[in-house]
């Protein structure tokens, strides 16, 4: 298992540092640069401004320099917001973006599995068309739909919830960016949940656990909802990254600050210190997810080994 | 899914089949299992219709996709609405051009997007798992291994940062979207060749001589077709979907041409005073996506029986 | 009475309680205040800064007349409001203006605003180190050695500005600049805090480090979400404020600022508040939030004077005729925007351009005297003229251009391909030049003509029409020195646009604007220099 770990951990290397050359490359290669703007920068300025970004060096140098920055956990100043570094503005908004993750998740995964679950014992009744039948909407719904539509309804005809802000997370704040970020994957998760859960009641071993007389509660508990579980949890670390990057909808919507709407902003400005370190921080979170996965996957299926 | 019973009883009787009659091919038994399934075929049919519909629907219509209603302009909230009339059926969008036309010619992009950014991952996928599956050894291990890290990058933003460099290319879409959705077909692939690689009919091949490329391509990716073909079609809503989340970030095809995705997210500004105009997007969208969904079903059952 | 026992009652408030007794002069008569007076404003984008030397852009401006008080300010109509001078003195043939300086301002850490602090800002606006890349405004005053400090040619110490004492403050500029002080309301010439700006360096306008002398200060600013200001108690005219508190959104889309504005989340929108598609329905149900007014801004179409086929003034002209202003400014962008057939807004102050001819035709006119021109100048529908028509990306301009495009195809056969660009890599695209027509747009920095005429001389930078007419420079160069410069901008209006048509003029901004209507003290003005220590909120 340790061994597992550590060679997960050095695997990752190579692969952020593919990341961020890739990144860095293209970025650099994209037409207009951070100073572009509408008014011509009298070329004295020009130059002091990038000198300060290290702009003034060959790409190379300018490669390498990031790197060693990056090495010591310094992200740069911002091209676009320039009175702060990314990791500040990480800092600020990150744990915005992770709180709503966190919950959208959490009600994702709960409600979809439930939803799931039940939709597979009582499979074609009512219940389980209706289960169904609202998790192939919520799946084909854009978010940047169900967002104003949640606005509309919650806060401007019935002004149960604010429109908008972010407050520290106050809980009010909260609901309805969880509610677009979390119904589709509620949908998707209730799916595999649901297909996975039917095969293994049809599977040897719940047949044996029946016929032994066991009550059905217990099989579902104590038996089958492990195995079930397997397709679902591989559906999780990808989920959790997708919910992060598709922030950006919740944030222009309901203008929580969070770490989405950095990203695309910072690739419109040519922002390059902001979408390298987005990219850096996303490929981190996919590596340490995808490992949280195959970990879990382990403690699911004793079959497993690493 | 709703048609479960269907496909247990096909299955069912499909093994009946079996011990009955012999040699019939595995795409005859394919289609036979298909058609049971009610709800895969409806949606066939719909897929169909909406197709042919996009591509034709245009012709039923006085206006062209970029005509500009000038009469309508005044007051869309009024004179734009759906009506027989005036000739717009779905009504107009802000600037009096015709939603039905526009929807139609969106749906040929966001179907075009779809499909061609699905067959994009499917060749890359195919061949790419089909060889590390078939040359097996160091080979194996290193495509692995860097499937492994590229499953470590955050495509999506990688299609962002793509769309802002080089501009508005719908080829660039296509392409950016199936490049980055081709790894799961890829270890799909894999997984199956592995075991069709011990077959006596590629040995034989091996034994006669044929070169590898040639029995990847000639033997061995036939005979993973049917595992892709499903994929696929479970792989174009999700290709739709990101398409039109592209578009919401202001990144889709240049005007005047348009996509599902961009009606709907001019549309949404404009719910409450003009709903036609991201409504009826919308239920193209959702219609084709839930279609797409079941024939994805339909199709695993139909070809790939123990999937399930 | 009951309104001070509340306030007696209430601990919090206790500090202002002497502002409170003394009403704001403009508060009308019977006018009952709130016991709350916050105030939640639209802020259209962040900022990229709030050092006011180094802000470019509405959104980092709006804040800066919040924090900041520079020498002038503006009031109701564009007339000119002392700040902290208190006056001026000016040499005959306007190149030296001596402002006398209020002894009462002071900064929010209770050290007073100096001329010295002015001499300070002036400089950190042009020193190369500070790297503003608004430093081009001290130029554009005229500000003696400002371009040499800028191009690194002289020591940032040569700057003409002068502390005279601790209370008088000197300006020398190179040349005649009449409209100077309309010029120092702009945050490029606030004064700036050097204890703070020394003690923090990069990280001085962070919240808890930076010190204003403004009404407000910072206290809390999240990217992204809110910046959150409060009473500024040292303010030299903290009596006559109000508003205790407040909050700026930087919600960029008007969509969902308005939704916001329904929401009762915000009591003032940002200038661009009201959404086209539902102008109609708000003048209708709350006609007394609706504040339409004219903007010191003009949106137009650059044609690429130096290549073929739009050297041919003949296709610039036919271009520009068939464009169909009144559709464009009624049903497209539809909110009070005003048609434009000269580049200079009319209400700019001191000159009103003359209506050219085309203006006072028939758009049938027009378009048929278009369809002429195209004619002669080799065009028609055997071989039909094609260009790009290149905007950024906003839902804003996209609607335009495909209008523009569509009238263009119906009345002229002419075929615009539309393509949008983002923002750098459009403006990239339009700087060099590879372009057949673009979008643009102007926002005057001051209020006055040669903001805008200045534009298409041939050295300037952001002539993106590539104009290039030394007959215009030469009455742009009269205009700088003339006593009275109208007759000369009139000359260059009819150069550039009646007689070239350098670029087709399409509409005047508006300020499009919602307020609750318990919010009192809106005053608004062409240049959108609102200040919130002039509002009040009405008890409701």
């Amino acid at each position: 298992m340790l061994k597992f770990i550590i060679k997960r951990l050095l695997e990752a290397i190579p692969t952020l540092l593919a990341l961020v050359t890739l990144s860095f490359f293209l970025m650099h290669f994209a037409p207009g640069s951070p100073f572009t703007s509408e008014r011509g920068v009298p070329a004295a300025v020009l130059a002091n401004l990038q000198a300060k970004y290290h702009m003034n060096e060959s790409l190379m140098s300018q490669y390498f320099h990031y790197l060693w920055d990056l090495l010591h956990g310094n992200l740069g100043y911002s091209f676009r917001f320039t009175d702060f570094t990314i990791n500040q503005l990480v800092a600020q908004s990150f744990p915005v973006s992770a709180e709503i993750g966190f919950w959208s998740f959490l009600v994702a995964v709960s409600v979809g599995v439930l939803c799931g679950v039940f939709a597979a014992l009582r499979q074609n009744s009512l219940l389980d068309y209706g289960v169904m039948a609202f998790a192939n909407i919520g799946m084909v719904l854009p978010n940047f739909v169900i967002a104003p539509l949640c606005i509309l309804f919650f806060s401007i005809h019935y002004q149960w919830l604010p429109a908008g802000g972010w407050n520290g997370g106050a809980w009010p704040y909260l609901i309805m960016p969880v509610i677009a970020m979390s119904t589709s994957y509620i949908a998707q998760i209730a799916r595999i949940t649901r297909g996975s859960m039917i095969e293994t009641m049809h599977s040897n071993f719940i047949r044996t656990a029946r016929a032994k007389g066991l009550p059905k509660s217990h099989i579902i508990i104590r038996h089958a909802l492990r195995p079930a579980m397997l397709p679902v949890v591989s559906y999780l670390g990808p989920a959790f990254v997708g919910i992060i990057t598709g922030s950006v909808v919740v944030d222009q919507f309901f203008g929580t600050g969070g770490i989405g709407q950095h990203f695309v902003n910072g690739a419109i400005n040519r922002d390059y210190s902001m979408v390298m370190g987005i990219t850096i921080l996303i490929g981190t979170l996919t590596i340490l997810f995808n490992a949280i996965v195959d970990i879990l996957y382990v403690f699911i299926d004793p079959k497993i080994r690493y | 899914m709703i048609t479960s019973k269907d496909k247990v009883a096909a299955v069912e009787q499909f093994a009946e089949q079996v011990t009955e009659i012999e040699g019939r091919s595995l795409w005859q038994d394919a289609r036979r299992r298909f058609f049971t399934n009610k709800a895969a075929v409806i949606s066939l049919i719909i897929l169909a219709l909406i197709a042919s519909l996009s591509i034709f629907g245009p012709l039923l219509s006085q206006w062209n996709y970029a005509d500009i209603d000038w009469a309508a302009l005044s007051d869309i909230s009024t004179l734009g609405r759906p009506s027989i009339e005036t000739g717009h059926y779905f009504g107009t969008d802000p600037l009096g051009r015709d939603i039905f036309v526009r929807t139609m010619q969106g749906g040929q992009i966001s179907l075009m997007v779809g499909i061609l950014g699905s067959f994009v991952a499917i060749v890359i996928g195919t061949l790419y798992g089909a060889t590390s599956g078939y040359l097996g050894g160091r080979v194996d291990s290193v495509m692995m291994r860097i499937l492994e890290i590229l499953n470590s990058f955050p495509f999506m933003f990688f299609v962002i940062i793509l769309m802002t460099v080089f501009g508005r290319n719908i080829l660039l879409i296509f392409i950016a979207i199936g490049a980055v959705s081709w790894l799961d077909m890829a270890r799909i692939v894999r997984g199956q060749t592995l075991s069709l690689k011990n077959k006596e009919y590629i040995e034989a091949a091996y034994a006669c001589g044929v070169s590898s490329h040639k029995i990847i391509l000639r033997h061995i990716v036939p005979n993973v077709l049917g595992v892709v073909i499903v994929y696929a079609t479970l792989l174009v809503p999700n290709m739709i979907l990101l398409e039109s989340f592209i578009s919401f970030l202001g990144l889709g095809v240049q005007e005047p041409m348009t996509s599902w995705g961009a009606l709907i997210s001019e549309g949404s500004p404009n719910m409450e005073i003009a709903v036609w105009q991201l409504a009826w997007p919308l239920a193209f969208l959702v219609v084709t996506l839930f279609c797409f969904n079941f024939l994805g079903d339909g199709l695993r059952d139909a070809l790939d029986p123990k999937d399930r | 009475m009951k309104f001070t026992k509340t306030l007696l009652a209430s601990a919090l408030l206790s500090t202002s309680l002497s502002a409170m007794q003394v009403h704001a002069a403009d508060v009308p008569v019977g006018v009952k205040l709130a016991d709350k007076q916050e105030l939640v404003k639209g802020g259209e984008g962040e900022p990229a800064t709030l050092d006011p030397q180094k802000i470019q852009g509405t959104p980092g401006s709006l804040r800066a007349k919040d924090l900041f008080e520079g020498l002038y300010s503006e009031g109701e109509g564009g007339k000119l409001v002392p700040g902290v001078a208190t006056g001026y003195t000016v040499n005959d043939d306007n190149t030296v203006y001596t402002f006398n300086l209020r002894h009462d301002a002071k900064w929010s850490d209770g050290s007073p605003v100096t001329a010295n602090d002015f001499v300070y800002g002036f400089q950190r606006l042009v020193a190369p180190k500070t790297a503003s890349v608004y430093s081009w405004y001290a130029a554009l005053a005229g500000i003696n050695n400002a371009q040499n400090i800028i191009d690194g040619k002289a020591k940032v110490s040569d700057l003409g500005v002068k502390a005279l004492d601790k209370y008088t403050f000197q300006v020398s500029l190179d040349h005649s600049v009449p409209y100077f002080v309309k010029m120092t309301v702009n945050s490029a010439m606030y004064p700036a805090p050097k204890q703070a700006i020394e003690k923090f360096g990069d990280n001085w306008t962070k919240a808890g480090n930076l010190v204003s002398n403004g009404a407000y200060k910072l206290d809390t600013w999240i990217v992204n979400e809110k910046m959150v200001f409060v009473r500024n108690h040292n303010y030299w005219n903290d009596k006559k404020t109000i508003i205790n508190k407040v909050t700026v959104l930087p919600i960029k889309d008007s969509t969902v600022e308005f939704s916001r504005y329904q929401a009762g989340d915000l009591d003032v929108t940002s200038f661009s508040g009201i959404p086209t598609n539902r102008y109609k329905e708000l003048l209708k149900t709350t006609p007394d939030e609706v504040k339409v007014t004219p903007q010191l801004a003009a949106y137009y179409y650059d044609f690429n004077n130096q290549q073929p086929p739009f050297d041919d003034v003949r296709v610039r002209k036919a271009l520009s005729y068939a464009i169909d202003r009144s559709i464009i400014t009624k049903y497209v962008t539809g909110v009070g925007e005003i048609p434009a057939y000269t580049f200079t807004p009319p209400s700019v102050d001191g000159f009103t351009a003359k209506q050219p001819e085309y203006a006072k035709w028939t758009q049938a006119e027009r378009n048929a005297k278009a369809k002429e021109l195209l004619k002669e100048a080799g065009y028609d529908k055997n071989n039909p003229l094609s260009f790009t028509l290149l905007y950024n990306t906003n839902d804003g301009h996209k609607k335009i251009a495909i209008a523009v495009a569509s009238m263009w195809k119906k009345t002229l056969g002419v075929n615009a391909t539309l393509e949008n660009q983002e923002w750098k890599t459009f403006i990239d695209t339009r700087n060099l030049g590879n372009f057949g027509v673009a979008r643009d747009g102007w926002v005057g920095d001051y209020n006055e003509a040669s903001t805008f005429l200045d534009l298409f001389k041939s050295t300037n930078t952001s002539n993106n029409a590539h104009y290039k007419n030394a007959q215009y420079d030469q009455y742009m160069a009269q205009a700088a020195k003339a006593n009275d410069p109208a007759p000369f901008y009139q000359k260059a209006e009819d150069l550039v646009i009646d007689q070239d048509m350098a670029v087709a003029p399409i509409y005047q901004y508006s300020i499009k604007r919602l307020v609750k209507t318990y919010v009192g003290g809106y005053k608004p003005n062409l240049e959108d220099n609102i200040y919130t220590r002039d509002m009040y909120i009405i008890a409701h």
